[in-house]
């Protein structure tokens, strides 16, 4: 929020002018018959994606020259908002010509790259990005039908932002590589939640498989996951400073039952550790003594540097240990 | 010919209100609180403006009424001051409303439930009402507050105000409305009904931006939203908006004087528009009885045209309206409203607000019977849900994912 957003801009200015165009005149709105497709020998194809109780609805018509599976017309139909009739006029038209296996790499940022007026400026307001994802769908649909395979076969990665195409493997990279901790940066990152806004968390404009906030917070947990294998891998090879807080407790008590609390118990004493704090320059052991150590005039003195000195023989230079 | 029919969203200023509001810039522009000529010199205009006020809801010499800046900052002010008063520094926790309240009530509310508040959304009918009896049985002995709009802004729906008015007398809990959409399009009579607050804005009655009002009936205490200096009784401080205030009073005066006639005239154009739509063409539905509705409103779903869709036709021919749907909106929410009422949930994408004023002409009706149907038109005949060849077997949509 800033003084260019204190004004929220018009919907409408932000389309680009060959969005307003298809818009008022689309030039492949339509239909092909199979009456038509019979005379020319050729095959019918005819998709549907979404419906008008979810806003938007497309309907794709192919004729396909079975000799070379190519396209030779592509119509549309769509129950939907300018910048969903704009974006199915100009899918239908990036697909005639094409065979059916090119077509099928056709996605929506490819509709909506060919929607722009010049190629640095965006043609539709980002929450409009969405409306180009049913293009995309439809005519993996129309693929599946004509090439007899399951639609889901072309996709070989999952997407999680269809706005931005990006897919999970991607996120869980950037997010690991990058040390993100927030949404925002991940959107900043990867672009993906930056437009409809769907696949950021349940809720949104559309339901998702997958959504950022779970991603970022299973790569999260996996990260620290990872930090304490390390920490408990260092463990296990004697690092005491690299142990995780209860790898330490353990460690102590051990050196203290190996080393320590015999003597302790021969003169009508013994101890416990309370806790544990990690600072930079000290490993700060607080212990408690108990039984005749209680008020001993040695457990200030000789006791304690006796404890701290085979602690730290043992385990690690920078301890300290504070009676309380 | 260009026609303004979203006259729910704002109103044209009357250009009888922005004459008396001139002399109030730059000729007489004394600080009403100042002691010599130039401030008092204001004091006849505020004066009449607040008699304008008090007589146009025929509100009790005992009730205040506070301008404001605007309906929000009075629908703020309710909310948030209840809280402080009787939840904060009482032993209530209750709030009732509607689900189909402005933003400035909703929000709020949403606000005040973050703040520790338990607050009750009332499902509307297939009228898009709420039904006075559902009220009763969720006012509890910790409520605090029940808030209800007098008319909807999207379906111009009128809400049963003097049943809701004596259930909350009855059970001693203290009743606000949002009167933006009622107040100067139907008779709002403050003696007939038991209403503790109401919420009133200038511009949505031929007056200008800036200015609304808070009724406060026998000058119940409430703890002011802004603090400062003693203006108003110290209820709301802020330097007096002169200009601002004659203007909403002569508003306010213009809009309710003879409003039986008024209403009849509009509502004339309306029925006539609604009729012609209706018989003209196939598959639309119009929301609410329109014998409950204010009298410039329809709200109307064309079954196969996307709502964005046909406010872009129509404002290509110069056509002004209004829709709830999700495409038209900056988060791709579809209206609360139009879900709430849940007819269908193509409604919340289809429908199409027309809001009409007392400026609006027969021509203007004509004009647009014929452009509206030339746009259902045009859209229809691209539209997937009119489109005959169907399918190749395989080839159906799956079910709609999206989130209602």
């Amino acid at each position: 929020m800033a003084k260019n957003d204190l004004l929220g801009g018009s919907l409408w200015d932000q389309y680009s002018n060959k969005v307003t165009t298809l818009m008022n005149n689309p030039n492949n709105q339509g239909e092909i018959t199979q009456e038509e497709c019979d005379a020319a020998g050729h095959k019918l194809i005819v998709a549907d994606f979404g419906a008008e109780s979810c806003g938007d609805a497309v309907r794709l018509y192919w004729e396909v020259d079975p000799a070379t599976d190519t396209i030779v017309h592509s119509k549309f139909k769509s129950f939907g908002c300018g910048t969903a009739i704009a974006s199915s006029d100009m899918m239908a038209e990036l697909c005639i010509g094409k065979t059916v296996q090119e077509a099928v790499k056709i996605t929506n940022i490819d509709v909506e790259k060919s929607l722009r007026d010049d190629p640095e400026t965006p043609a539709v307001p980002p929450q409009k990005m969405h409306c180009s994802v049913m293009a995309y769908d439809v005519i993996k649909k129309a693929a599946g039908l004509y090439l007899g395979v399951d639609e889901s076969s072309f996709e070989d990665e999952i997407i999680v932002c269809e706005c931005a195409r990006v897919s999970l493997g991607t996120l869980r990279e950037v997010i690991k590589l990058n040390d993100l901790k927030t949404i925002e940066q991940v959107t900043d990152y990867t672009k993906a939640g930056g437009f409809c806004k769907s696949c950021i968390k349940p809720g949104g404009h559309e339901a998702r498989e997958y959504y950022l906030v779970d991603i970022l917070a299973d790569v999260r947990r996996e990260m620290d996951e990872e930090k304490m294998r390390t920490a408990a891998d260092a463990g296990s090879h004697g690092d005491f400073e690299a142990m995780t807080l209860v790898q330490k407790i353990k460690a102590i008590d051990s050196v203290v039952d190996e080393s320590i609390r015999q003597f302790l118990i021969m003169d009508g004493g013994n101890m416990e550790v309370i806790d544990i704090k990690d600072s930079p320059d000290y490993i700060d052991v607080y212990i408690r003594y108990l039984g005749a150590c209680n008020g001993c005039a040695s457990s200030s003195t000789g006791t304690l540097y006796a404890i701290e000195a085979t602690l730290k023989e043992k385990l690690s230079q920078k301890i300290r240990v504070l009676p309380i | 010919m260009q026609v303004y029919l979203d006259n729910n969203a704002t109103t044209m200023v009357d250009p009888a209100v922005t004459e008396a509001m001139i002399p109030f810039f730059s000729e007489i522009y004394g600080n009403p609180n100042s002691l010599h000529r130039f401030g008092t010199a204001s004091h006849p205009a505020i004066t009449k403006a607040i008699n304008q006020m008090y007589k146009a809801i025929n509100a009790s010499d005992k009730d205040d009424i506070i301008f404001t800046s605007c309906a929000t900052e009075s629908n703020n002010w309710v909310l948030k001051s209840v809280w402080v008063d009787k939840i904060l520094n009482g032993d209530k926790n209750h709030i009732v409303t509607t689900e189909i309240e402005h933003p400035s009530v909703l929000s709020t509310c949403k606000f005040l439930e973050e703040q520790g508040v338990k607050v009750t959304y009332l499902p509307v009918n297939d009228q898009g009402i709420v039904e006075a009896h559902t009220l009763r049985s969720f006012i509890t002995e910790k409520t605090a507050l029940v808030s209800v709009m007098w008319a909807n802004n999207e379906t111009g729906m009128i809400f049963p105000i003097k049943e809701i008015g004596e259930i909350c007398k009855e059970k001693g809990v203290l009743f606000h409305s949002d009167g933006v959409q009622a107040v100067g399009k139907i008779p709002v009579n403050m003696q007939e009904v038991h209403v503790d607050f109401l919420s009133m804005s200038a511009h949505k009655f031929h007056g200008p931006k800036g200015i609304g009002a808070l009724y406060i009936r026998n000058s119940e205490e409430l703890t002011p939203l802004l603090h400062g200096g003693e203006h108003m009784g110290g209820r709301r401080s802020g330097t007096l908006n002169v200009p601002y205030i004659v203007g909403m009073g002569k508003a306010i005066e213009l809009a309710t004087e003879n409003i039986a006639e008024k209403m009849a005239s509009i509502r004339a154009k309306r029925d006539r528009l609604e009729d012609a739509l209706l018989s003209q063409l196939s598959d639309v539905m119009v929301v609410g009885n329109r014998d409950n509705r204010t009298p410039n409103t329809i709200l109307i779903s064309i079954r196969g045209v996307e709502g964005e869709g046909m406010l872009w036709d129509l404002n290509n021919a110069l056509i002004g309206a209004s829709t709830g749907s999700a495409c038209a909106s900056e988060d791709l929410e579809a209206n609360t409203v139009m879900l709430a009422i849940g007819a269908d949930n193509e409604l919340a994408h289809t429908g199409i607000r027309l809001s009409l004023s007392r400026f609006t002409t027969d021509e203007e009706i004509d004009y647009v019977i014929e452009r509206f149907s030339t746009a259902v038109k045009r859209l229809r005949a691209i539209s997937s849900s009119y489109a005959i060849v169907q399918p190749t077997p395989g080839g159906e949509a799956a079910e709609c994912g999206i989130h209602h």
